[in-house]
């Protein structure tokens, strides 16, 4: 079986370009925009499964648009659902403010105490 | 932002060979042709950008205008929306390509298999080892697809150009109609109602790629014998077979390299290039005219659809931002190009200056149900709103 995902990502001849000033922060852009790609086809799936499930009389949007958690327990486990979910992304920003809270020595300096250990 | 919405990708049309599409494939082609749309919206951001900051800082810190368009770019260059918007650019022309290409090549044996079964025993493929790649094709892969239009990566390897026939409509957001032909029927159209009078025997289309431009002129003159020419074997391969399952019997496709037609001289009444003379190279262009000059019958025409030309009345900010292409998306003879005079082009292959012609075209979209409005922002590259420029042969 040809490597197809493999092949489809080959770069194309003549060296890329890179707009910003950083390489890391276009790395980042891209795999951002990758990402929101999948998404968009993600959603427009579930779109799809809805309109299905619509035709067929199982479920209407409607029914899906007025959907309500039923009692404490299911709202506050998709409460919770979303603020994981929202530490998950954001991860690295709390880690930023953790470092600016108690200012952290870096791993070198780590490295130049331990060797006097 | 307000903007009209691309028609679904379902809205294309078929054929026995086009590539087979999931649900999936179609909403990641949606997605990405609605993507290149907004970016035409935000690329509005790079004229304010230079408008309202980057060209007064530039006059404030040098008490001067910007020399040329290389000075205005660096400048431009450093400008932060300027950055974003092209990386965003070139990551969806990526993305386009990789889509393309993933489901093209996980369906590649079968390709091959239906563009053979299609092309088997027909005298209107006309295939020549003898003939090479240009350099100039060799030296880069045009619009990021990697492999351009030559590459197989077995015998008979026809994925990139499927990948090409299906992802025009994401680049165009499917401004060229459901054959992504609107270009051809746009020319076509023009000539027979411009002149009514002229009834071409023999028709050559250069850089026919996969001739979705070259079916139309087909079609408006059945009577006539049509010649399609590339470098591209993969192209001229699924090009053919592409014909053949759309009905056409007056198409034949020839690998033959524009400097050096296979043909008699004054052989074609009418001689057209679409789109391609952006991708040959300093040199080539005047000898590819010259081959074209010896080919017309006379009283023939040639016609040449291409990229606007840069004028005296353009801004040097929009020459540079229409080089955009030529250096971030592959399209490196695109700059180059701009700065030739089209009337002098082809005077040094011989053609009368007094017999010149050009107009504006733009395309012909058949799935356009009145919804699509014109006043899109000008995209400076993807729009398909074209200078024609040609001469008859007199």
């Amino acid at each position: 079986m040809i490597d197809y995902i493999g092949i489809a990502g080959n770069k194309p001849k003549g060296a890329r370009p890179y707009f910003f000033d950083d390489p890391a922060v276009e790395r980042v852009m891209n795999i951002t925009m990758a990402i929101a790609t999948e998404l968009a086809v993600t959603k427009e799936r579930m779109d799809t499964i809805e309109r299905l499930l619509e035709e067929k009389g199982i479920l209407t949007t409607t029914e899906i648009d007025a959907y309500v958690p039923k009692d404490k327990k299911a709202e506050m486990e998709r409460q919770q659902s979303h603020s994981e979910y929202i530490s998950r992304v954001l991860r690295i920003v709390q880690q930023e403010m953790e470092q600016l809270k108690n200012p952290d020595k870096t791993l070198q300096e780590i490295a130049d105490d331990i060797d006097k250990m | 932002m307000a903007k009209n919405l691309p028609p679904t990708y379902d809205k294309i049309a078929t054929h026995e060979v086009f590539p087979e599409m999931t649900h999936d494939d179609r909403a990641r082609y949606n997605f990405l042709a609605n993507l290149n749309k907004h970016l035409a919206h935000v690329s509005q951001g790079n004229t304010l950008a230079f408008e309202n900051r980057v060209k007064p800082q530039f006059v404030k810190e040098n008490g001067r205008e910007f020399k040329n368009k290389e000075e205005l770019g660096d400048a431009m260059a450093r400008d932060p929306h300027y950055q974003t918007w092209s990386a965003l650019r070139r990551s969806t022309m990526e993305m386009r390509q990789q889509a393309g290409r993933s489901l093209t090549y996980r369906q590649a044996e079968k390709l091959t298999q239906k563009v053979n079964q299609l092309n088997e025993g027909k005298d209107s493929l006309i295939l020549n080892d003898d003939v090479k790649v240009p350099p100039y094709l060799m030296a880069v892969d045009n619009h990021l697809m990697p492999g351009s239009y030559h590459t197989e990566l077995y015998d008979g390897d026809v994925a990139n150009a499927a990948n090409y026939d299906g992802g025009l409509f994401v680049t165009t957001a499917g401004l060229l109609g459901k054959y992504s032909d609107g270009g051809g029927k746009a020319i076509a159209q023009w000539l027979k109602k411009n002149h009514p009078e002229f009834s071409p025997k023999r028709i050559l289309d250069i850089g026919c790629g996969i001739g979705h431009n070259t079916l139309p002129l087909a079609e408006m003159y059945p009577d006539a014998e049509v010649v399609a020419i590339d470098t591209g074997r993969p192209m001229l391969r699924y090009g053919h077979a592409r014909a053949m399952a759309l009905g056409y019997k007056n198409v034949k496709f020839v690998q033959a390299e524009a400097s050096q037609l296979p043909f008699e001289s004054e052989s074609f009444d009418w001689i057209q290039t679409t789109m391609f003379l952006h991708e040959t190279g300093g040199k080539s262009i005047y000898n590819i005219m010259n081959e074209i000059q010896r080919c017309l019958k006379p009283g023939g025409i040639t016609m040449h659809i291409e990229q606007p030309q840069y004028t005296d009345d353009m801004t040097m900010y929009e020459k540079w931002i229409r080089d955009w292409d030529a250096y971030n998306n592959s399209e490196p003879y695109w700059s180059k190009m701009h700065d030739i005079d089209p009337k002098e082009l082809m005077e040094a292959s011989g053609f009368n200056g007094e017999h010149y012609m050009q107009i504006g075209a733009q395309a012909i979209n058949d799935l356009d149900d009145g919804t699509q409005k014109v006043d899109e922002p000008e995209d400076h590259g993807r729009s398909p709103i074209w200078n024609v420029f040609g001469a008859w042969k007199k």
